[in-house]
């Protein structure tokens, strides 16, 4: 195992190269990073990026096209059972059994990762009670709403208490309560010492819970950083916003030539934004935008977040990450 | 040790999930004695045919608790992707293929058991060697167990994995020399029937009851292991291949 720059924890998964197609999709194509012990890594990127491609490759569902993973000091590159005993997998859609009970299906999960009876069965009761799913628990899964599967589906991935916990998407379709208890749950594993690695497409989770953050656009990692370096990018930018009564990109164009030191750019739902290193003086900018012929209806001050930093990086608008996914018919976390 | 839990965990899951369901139970007792039944009818003997009758029904019902069955289940939980949980556990995959198709050859042997105890009531069973018998039942189990599991790793469907299965079950029935014998089948087609593991079950299973086999016991023993093992194995380089896209 090596250490990483800080030297604070060693490396408990090593991903060099990883590289992965699908006929002609290069799903996956090149992809370096590690994963230090206890650390929570975001995997954060939108529809299609390879996100669940490099999330099966490293838990032994995918065979790797090209490129080495290393999990706990093991190369299991090519086998990944030696590894797969560390492993708690919550995979994107449930996978459980439709004819079991819920307490059920936990038990057997339990089971497959050698737990005893006794142990799995009071864990299996501690779950359910944790998931709010505790009178649910002797109904079939079958029978289980969606956020309810969700939620056992959770619960089951956490079960033998494992060291290193792999997560795809975990509150994309659940109620904003439950993704709430759920983004705490995850924080309060990382804190005792689990090592996760989550995927998400809500820019917002990816912020809140995560200590580092890859971007991944079609198969490739733009920017892998902290949260903290990657948010001090933005800290001491000035972002106002403007909400129009009609599509404003030929605006932005006379805005930047009209005041150089600002950037314009659209955003979703007849906005534009405008940037700057210093605060933006709305005045001017408002009277370039009426002189020609833009209708203002709202303009408000943005706090940057990790969203700017996303989107100025990857060039993929945030708010279309989050649609499109909804449309695809997976609920929405928040 | 350790890997004894989820091994057992699955088996038992499997048989409380599928194998003593009502409707598998009623299909997997039924089926197999009104195919006795039309045979006694038809041959229109006795008590005494029923030795004669007895090889081709324990075959069937072997065959029925088996290949289709096994073949569904897994089909259905690759589809709903609960097999993945399997596929992700710590156990190697030889072990949890065992450990899935344990559930089928079992209930292929129980199967089997109830036409013998309703034949030992009403025929006279003393000239049975029960060694041979036995191990041609475990035998013949096994090989219609991997041979559904081969059909499991080969569709992604679960009608087409009933289809598959009747596709394989229905003609090996007929061409493996249980009801009539191979040598009355056109010339063509015998080579058919040996390239069947059932012709070898059944030749022992002809020895076993009534003394009638044909090949010598090591052949029969010894294609049937290898049909099992060629099954497994290819089986397992499926899910490989397949399973591990
Ligand atoms: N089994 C497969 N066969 C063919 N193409 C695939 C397969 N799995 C994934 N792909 C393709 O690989 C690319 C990456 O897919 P992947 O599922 O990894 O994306 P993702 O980041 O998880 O997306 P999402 O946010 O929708 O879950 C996509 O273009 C997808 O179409
Ligand atoms: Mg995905």
């Amino acid at each position: 195992m090596g250490l990483p720059a800080d030297g604070s924890a060693p490396i408990v998964i090593a991903v060099r190269d990883l590289a992965k197609r699908f006929g002609e999709v290069r799903a996956v194509d090149g992809v370096t990073f590690s994963v230090a012990r206890g650390e929570l890594f975001g995997f954060l990127g939108p529809n299609g990026a390879g996100k669940t491609t490099t999330m099966n490759m490293l838990i032994g569902l995918a065979r790797p096209g090209s490129g080495s993973i290393e999990i706990g000091g093991i190369d299991c590159t090519r086998d990944p059972k030696p590894v797969q005993h560390l492993m708690g997998i919550v995979p994107d859609e449930s996978n459980l059994y439709p004819e079991l009970t819920g307490f059920g299906n936990l038990c057997f999960c339990g089971a497959l990762y050698g737990m005893g009876r006794r142990d799995r069965e009071a864990r299996a009761r501690e779950l359910l009670a944790l998931f709010g799913l505790a009178e649910a628990g002797e109904r079939k899964l079958g029978g289980y709403s969606k956020g309810m599967k969700r939620r056992l589906t959770i619960a089951a991935g956490i079960i033998h208490a494992p060291p290193i916990l792999f997560l795809d998407e975990p509150t994309t379709g659940i109620d904003v309560a439950s993704a709430r208890q759920i983004r705490q749950l995850i924080a309060d594993l990382s804190a005792q010492g689990t090592t996760v690695f989550l995927t998400t497409h809500y820019i917002e989770e990816a912020e809140r819970l995560c200590r580092r953050i890859a971007f991944i656009v079609r198969g490739r990692i733009v920017r892998i950083d902290t949260v903290a370096n990657l948010l001090d990018r933005v800290r001491d930018r000035y972002i106002m916003e403007f909400a129009l009564s009609a599509p404003g990109a030929g605006l932005c164009e006379a805005v930047t030539a009209r005041f150089p030191h600002l950037r314009c750019y659209a955003a979703a739902g007849n906005r534009i934004r405008v940037e700057s290193a210093e605060p933006v003086r709305v005045g001017p900018v408002l009277r370039l935008v009426e002189e020609s012929g833009g209708e203002v209806l709202e303009a408000r001050r943005i706090t940057p977040s990790l969203e700017e930093v996303f989107v100025e990086i990857t060039g993929i608008e945030s708010e279309a990450m989050r649609h499109e996914k909804e449309r695809n018919g997976r609920g929405g976390g928040e | 040790m350790r890997s004894g839990i989820p091994l057992w965990a699955i088996l038992a899951k499997d048989l409380r999930a599928y194998y003593l369901k009502p409707p598998n139970i009623s299909w997997g007792l039924l089926f197999p004695l009104l195919w006795a039944g039309m045979f006694f009818i038809r041959s229109g003997s006795g008590m005494e045919s029923i030795p004669e009758l007895l090889p081709g029904v324990i075959a069937v019902s072997i065959l029925f608790g088996t290949t289709s069955l096994l073949s569904v289940t897994v089909t259905f939980e690759k589809k709903g992707r609960s097999f993945e949980r399997l596929l992700l556990a710590p156990i190697r995959l030889e072990l949890l293929m065992l450990a899935k198709t344990a559930g089928a050859i079992l209930f292929g042997i129980a199967n089997a058991l109830l036409p013998m105890a309703i034949a030992a009531f009403v025929a006279d069973l003393s000239g049975i060697r029960w060694g041979i018998l036995a191990a041609a039942i475990v035998l013949i189990a096994v090989a219609s167990t991997f041979l559904g599991l081969f059909i499991a790793v080969s569709v992604s469907e679960v009608f087409e994995a009933q289809t598959f299965s009747n596709f394989f079950r229905f003609p090996m029935l007929f061409l493996c020399g249980l009801f009539f014998p191979i040598s009355v089948l056109p010339l063509w087609l015998r080579p058919v029937s040996y390239a069947l593991p059932l012709t070898y079950g059944a030749d022992l299973l002809h020895e076993a009851v009534q003394g009638t086999g044909v090949l010598p016991l090591p052949l029969d023993f010894g294609v049937l292991l290898v049909f099992c093992a060629l099954l497994f194995g290819i089986s397992l380089l499926g899910v490989r291949r397949r399973w591990i896209t």
